[in-house]
């Protein structure tokens, strides 16, 4: 992860991670470094998003991290995808069809999505 | 690693073969929390078996284990589909135990309470990769079905290839609207029904055959 916040800094970290480095990283390597920083209390921005089997697991792995008093899971957004969805299986083995969507993570006591559509996401971001 | 993965899946090819004929498909219920997953898992239950899958409650989360029941004989048009009904608990990205306190529940039993629920969250995302052959996507046709977990779970499904099939519940209350679930998934058939009052059960067992027999 880049380097963390000053403890005594009370702003935001906003971590914004480029396809290019994701690219080259495993599904549990990119989860691990989203729930890294969103545990921090830091908002992370993926360029290019997750795959849906990333999610699944994101969804999974962020659970299994809850607990009272501590960590509360994850407030995540992505644009939605576009209404014509007709990609077949093969466009999606093939590639085609790439996850190519900016998605925000962020912890969930700190972040509230404000407005969402499907060219707008905009956020409410506390401090801890 | 290889030889093992090579061992299991000619075993499961070899059971599918076993099983070819009366293969019992898993049907998973999916959806987010309240949106009558038990009622209606119940519904089919005791429609054809006669008894029940699980507690429905208007607490979220009541249903912290994915349950399952199974051989669920469905007769339609002379011909019929056995199924296994798989209820799982609402999938969400963020559980707080306070939110059971708002049931004047204690502290103890709350926080006990949002640990099974993320337990169940996290078994019902791994039923979804490994052990369900099909989906009813349930939503409560009252609310906005246009929000993140939704999408995120059909693409989920979707990228499975599994067969799926929306449900829109609720349609006894005065402010559902089915078009807006159609809106948001136009990819898919969505089926207008009440689990609650048995609204349009016809349909959904029609449906359920053809989809999933
Ligand atoms: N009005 C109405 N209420 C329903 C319907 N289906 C379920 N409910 C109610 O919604 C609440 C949540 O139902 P439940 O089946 O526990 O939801 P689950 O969390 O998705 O399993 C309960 O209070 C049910 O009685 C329906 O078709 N119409
Ligand atoms: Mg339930």
């Amino acid at each position: 992860m880049p380097e963390t916040k000053d403890p005594d800094d009370d702003g935001v970290q906003i971590d914004l991670i480029s396809g290019e480095r994701m690219s080259g990283m495993t599904s549990m390597e990119k989860i691990r470094m989203i729930l890294d920083g969103v545990h921090e209390g830091n908002i992370v921005i993926l360029e290019e998003g997750l795959s849906p089997d990333e999610e699944s697991r994101l969804i999974e792995v962020t659970m299994t991290e809850i607990s009272p008093d501590g960590f509360n899971g994850i407030e995540i957004e992505t644009y939605p995808r576009a209404k014509t969805n007709d990609s077949s299986f093969l466009d999606r083995l093939m590639g085609k069809e790439s996850a190519n969507k900016l998605t925000v993570i962020g912890p969930a006591n700190q972040i509230e999505t404000l407005h969402k559509d499907e060219t707008l996401i905009s956020a409410l971001v506390s401090r801890r | 690693m290889g030889l093992i993965n090579g061992l299991k899946a000619s075993i499961s090819r070899a059971r599918d073969r076993l099983f070819a004929d009366d293969e019992q498909k898993r049907i998973g219920i999916y959806g987010p929390p309240n949106a009558g997953k038990t009622t209606l898992a119940n519904r089919i239950a005791r429609d054809w078996t006669g008894d029940a899958v699980g507690p429905e409650s208007h607490i979220p989360h009541e249903t912290r284990r994915a349950r399952r029941k199974e051989d669920v004989e469905i007769k339609r048009n002379g011909k019929s589909v056995t199924i296994d009904i798989v209820d799982t608990p609402g999938v969400t990205t963020k559980v707080d135990y306070e939110e059971f306190t708002e049931f004047d529940m204690e502290k103890e039993d709350a926080v006990r309470r949002s640990r099974e629920a993320t337990e169940g969250v996290a078994e019902a995302m791994h039923w979804l990769r490994e052990d369900v052959d099909g989906v009813i996507y349930v939503l409560d046709s009252t609310e906005d079905p246009f929000t993140q977990v939704n999408t995120m779970l059909i693409g989920i499904i979707e990228s499975r290839d599994l067969p799926v099939l929306i449900f829109a519940n609720k349609i006894d209350l005065d402010d559902s609207t089915q078009q807006r679930i159609r809106n948001a998934f136009p990819q898919h058939e969505t089926v207008p029904l009440s689990a609650l009052e048995g609204d349009n059960m016809d349909e959904v067992y029609d449906k359920i055959a053809e989809y999933f027999g």
